[in-house]
């Protein structure tokens, strides 16, 4: 029998109460996503039970105890108050998928910090505009990743503390402090701080249309809904070894691939290492995993590589399989029951809703290619395209959208209180964010469209907007067009997602040059790797074509969305604003 | 072969490696698995791969497993080159 048992019944009544339930809350205990996470597992009895299991490159394997968690949480939340760094301080972490991630993300918490987890592939202008926008007082980052740091210190004033926590502490630079966790000495002891409901706890950025990355503010209440998924979705119990592929620097990758697990108790795998086939299904055999939370990209890569590499090893431990970060298509869904004896579970929701929205679920019939249902609690719809309204009629196509106020919902866009309003469909002018994430009269529009059918399933169609939804990433255009016209040969440019089989969309620029430079394979080269280096590589374009003019249309604009029509072989709608030659 | 080798490795190193990381790349060192080229940027080694040697490399050839050393990217190539 799984945790939820039946999705019908559990609509009847439900209540957000039953995530303390889940959790063994009792009135009166802290609430603190950090202390939850370590100490509270640690006084539930469960001090000596692995809570991670980590692989690097090379062989390197480490495994870490709750009481682990609980020490070295605590030591850098001390680590971080004796700096001087207090309770709202934004505290970036940027570094690959080592331990230390996973203790200082407790640890910032802990000591009521806002954790700000960024990608660590991101490129030093991408790291720029997160922590100017994010005021961000302190990076904690290695010595692989410190130099992107280097090259923008001079420009984030509000940055005063650069903190490397692994690496060769003699090529430190400057005033960059080392720390690291495991050689220090133990901190057995640390008030966590004690957080209301809407205390800000996480801030993940996230990509729009138009403009530079927004930071979606959670706070540590969002702990319910996160714990409540993690047992009723991914179907966690005590005796489990789950493995969440998720990057931390991006949502799914701090609420399944810390919050949700820890807070239940349940040993969790991390690997740190490149991708490929034969190492993953590896690192399952070796780890018998059981529970497997992962991204369409991956399972589409899987797919690619042929069913021998699954034959070549024993994965008869795995039980579960989620998916999440971009639809899954009906044949991975296939595929996964064929070759694993299981199907990919597919579920969706997006860094501004904090934890899943609509999924499927253990022994709910599966329709494959669809996202399933509305999770208990979540009243969901899809509202008519000018109107706004919710749609009655099955099959019609509109925006998803959902009534504000589960517990894992966003609560700002840190200093962007217009676009915040701007989500919520029939927001009164002027209205705060506090008063919008509580006003159940309305609805909160995510940006992407679906349709629904007559058995209440969901059926994913696409974006409401020019986002690049690349390999589960959500890439924003504005942010490539900036750097690519930084280059030194390009006058203009739009950057469009194109179809692709793995990764659903890539980024595919469109460029026109200033004068004296020609079109060539190297200069296409060179302003990959320009955008690789600058932003990330998944914002690099991985086609670009050149153009003598980009269309626009009569007052200047770009015309972006007739270029991703022509991409995606869609109608380009009305070109009467076209620009005339 | 060895002058191709010489030339993809000094790519790979000019590119996908910082003068001061420690990191030693031969020809047999992991790239892929290691994680000194991610997936993504794996597409600008191909793209340089396709430029430099007149080839094209299908989706299903520019696997992680094919990319993950210098060598094996040279037998890839040489394959397109008879």
């Amino acid at each position: 029998m799984s945790n939820i048992g039946s999705y019908e019944e559990r609509l009847k009544g439900f209540d957000w109460g039953i995530a303390k339930e889940v959790l063994g809350w009792e009135d009166g205990e802290l609430l603190n996503i950090g202390h939850i996470c370590s100490d509270r597992v640690c006084t539930r009895g469960q001090t000596d039970k692995v809570a991670l299991i980590w692989e690097g490159f090379g062989g390197k394997k480490h495994t870490y105890t709750f009481d682990d968690l609980r020490v070295y949480s605590n030591g850098f939340a001390k680590f971080l108050r004796d700096q001087g760094l207090e309770t709202g301080d934004r505290i970036c972490i940027f570094m690959d998928k080592i331990p230390s991630l996973y203790f200082s993300f407790l640890g910032i918490l802990k000591m009521g910090g806002i954790a700000q987890p960024l990608f660590s592939a991101f490129g030093d202008e991408s790291l720029e505009v997160r922590l100017e926008s994010a005021g961000t007082a302190a990076i904690l980052t290695t010595r692989k990743h410190v130099k992107k740091v280097r090259k923008i210190l001079d420009k984030l004033p509000e940055l005063k503390h650069v903190i490397v926590v692994e690496g060769d502490e003699s090529k430190l630079k400057g005033e960059e402090i080392f720390f690291d966790v495991e050689a220090a000495p133990r901190v057995e002891e640390f008030d966590a701080y004690e957080a209301t409901p809407a205390t800000p706890s996480v801030l993940h950025y996230t990509s729009g249309t138009t403009g530079q990355p927004k930071g979606a503010q959670h706070v540590h209440s969002s702990i319910w809904g996160q714990a409540l998924t993690t047992s009723w979705v991914l179907d966690l119990r005590d005796d489990d070894i789950y493995w969440c592929t998720a990057d931390p620097g991006w949502v799914t990758g701090t609420s399944y691939g810390i919050i949700g697990p820890w807070s239940l108790g349940v040993t969790q795998c991390v690997l740190d290492s490149g991708f490929t086939c034969a190492r993953w299904y590896q690192f399952i055999q070796d780890n018998r995993i059981t529970v497997w939370y992962s991204a369409p990209t991956a399972i589409r890569s899987l797919m690619r590589d042929g069913i021998e590499p699954v034959k070549a090893h024993d994965l008869s431990s795995l039980r579960h399989l989620a998916s999440v970060g971009e639809p899954l298509n009906a044949e991975a869904v296939i595929w996964s029951e064929e070759v694993f004896g299981l199907p990919f579970l597919d579920t969706f929701w997006q860094t501004e809703t904090g934890a899943m929205m609509i999924s499927n679920y253990p022994g709910m019939p599966i329709k494959p290619g669809s996202m399933g249902k509305p999770f208990p609690g979540i009243e969901a719809a899809v509202l008519d395209l000018k109107t706004h309204e919710p749609i009655e009629e099955p099959g019609r196509v509109g925006l998803i959208a959902f009534r504000p106020g589960w517990p894992a919902m966003f609560r700002a866009y840190r200093n962007k209180p217009d676009i915040y309003r701007s989500k919520f469909a029939g927001a009164p002018e002027g209205a705060e964010p506090d008063e919008l994430c509580t006003n159940t009269d309305l609805w909160y529009v995510s940006g992407d469209r679906a349709s629904i059918d007559a058995d209440g399933y969901y059926w994913f169609v696409g974006r409401d907007d020019d986002v690049i939804n690349t390999g589960g990433h959500l890439v924003g255009p504005f942010e490539i067009e900036s750097a690519l016209v930084e280059h030194e040969a390009i006058a203009e440019a739009a950057a469009v997602g194109k179809p692709d089989k793995v990764n659903m969309e890539v980024v595919k620029a469109f460029v026109s040059l200033k004068p004296g430079f020609e079109p060539s394979g190297d200069l296409e080269l060179s302003i990959m790797n320009f955008i690789r280096k600058k932003l990330s590589p998944l914002a690099m374009p991985q086609e670009i074509e050149y153009m003598e003019k980009l269309p626009k249309t009569r007052s200047g604009k770009i015309l972006r969305r007739y270029l991703r029509a022509l991409e995606w072989g869609e109608d380009v709608g009305d070109l009467s604003t076209l620009e005339d030659d | 072969m060895d002058e191709m080798k010489d030339v993809v490795l000094e790519y790979i190193v000019d590119e996908y490696v910082d003068e001061d990381d420690d990191v030693e790349v031969d020809f047999d060192t992991a790239l892929i698995s290691s994680g000194i080229v991610d997936s993504f940027s794996m597409v600008s080694l191909k793209v340089f791969l396709e430029k430099k040697y007149d080839i094209t490399l299908s989706d299903s050839e520019a696997t992680p497993e094919a990319f993950d050393t210098v060598t094996s990217i040279v037998e890839l190539v040489n394959k397109h080159l008879g």
